[in-house]
């Protein structure tokens, strides 16, 4: 699911020359803070029981009750939600001059 | 309980909080934006139904609006998932988003386009 987000969202960075992908630190700064925030909310939905992962449909590593894959989300979710945003705001710019 | 629920809600009203008075990004209002998001939304259906219509994650029936039952469309569900989980997602594309944009402000100056 992952990579099917990624397969769809970073081919966009390539083909409207978006300058995202080389702001590494920028990335990092704005993702994290959100990426702990939720990730503190998935820890606490998921030891609560609120919801769970299928052992026998995810990677077997754990880190405090989640499957890694599910720290990877908080990640890929909102870097293919910024890819998107800024692409979007590339062809809204193109289209206002032309 | 619908604990999940009311966690959502909340989430939504802090990250549009965040978006317009914390940050003050105003994406929220901003066309660019919600055109963003609309094809977001439309890969959360697609990628949330795998998860969630396969069983990967599963609800407790007491977190959510919904009876529990995994049905396409209905009983609190849109594409097998908990209609919880949209607000979840509009937060965390919100703030991601949102702390994107304000830390551009900061990080390095705005990058004039030359079309402007």
């Amino acid at each position: 699911m992952l990579a099917f987000v990624l397969i769809g969202t970073l081919p966009l960075h390539r083909y409207y020359r978006l300058s995202v992908l080389r702001q590494p630190m920028r990335l990092l700064m704005a993702i994290a803070p959100v990426a702990v925030v939720f990730i503190t909310w998935d820890l606490l939905a998921t030891s609560s029981g609120q919801w769970q992962f299928d052992p026998a449909q995810t990677f077997g590593m754990r880190l405090w009750g989640l499957p890694l894959e599910e720290y990877a989300f908080f990640v890929v979710i909102p870097l293919a939600g910024i890819l998107t945003f800024e692409a979007v705001k590339v062809v809204r710019e193109g289209r206002r001059s032309a | 309980m619908t604990s999940y629920a009311v966690a959502a809600g909340v989430a939504v009203l802090v990250a549009i909080l965040a978006d317009l008075v914390l940050l003050r990004t105003a994406l929220t209002r901003s066309r660019t934006w919600w055109t963003a998001y609309g094809i977001v939304v439309g890969f959360q259906l697609i990628t949330n139904g795998w998860l969630t219509g396969r069983g990967i994650v599963r609800y407790s029936d007491e977190a959510i609006l919904g009876s529990g039952h995994i049905v396409f469309i209905g009983d609190g569900r849109i594409a097998y998932a908990p209609v919880e989980d949209l607000a979840f997602g509009f937060a965390l594309v919100l703030m991601g988003c949102a702390m994107w944009v304000w830390t551009g402000a900061r990080i390095r100056p705005p990058e004039t386009p030359s079309s402007a």
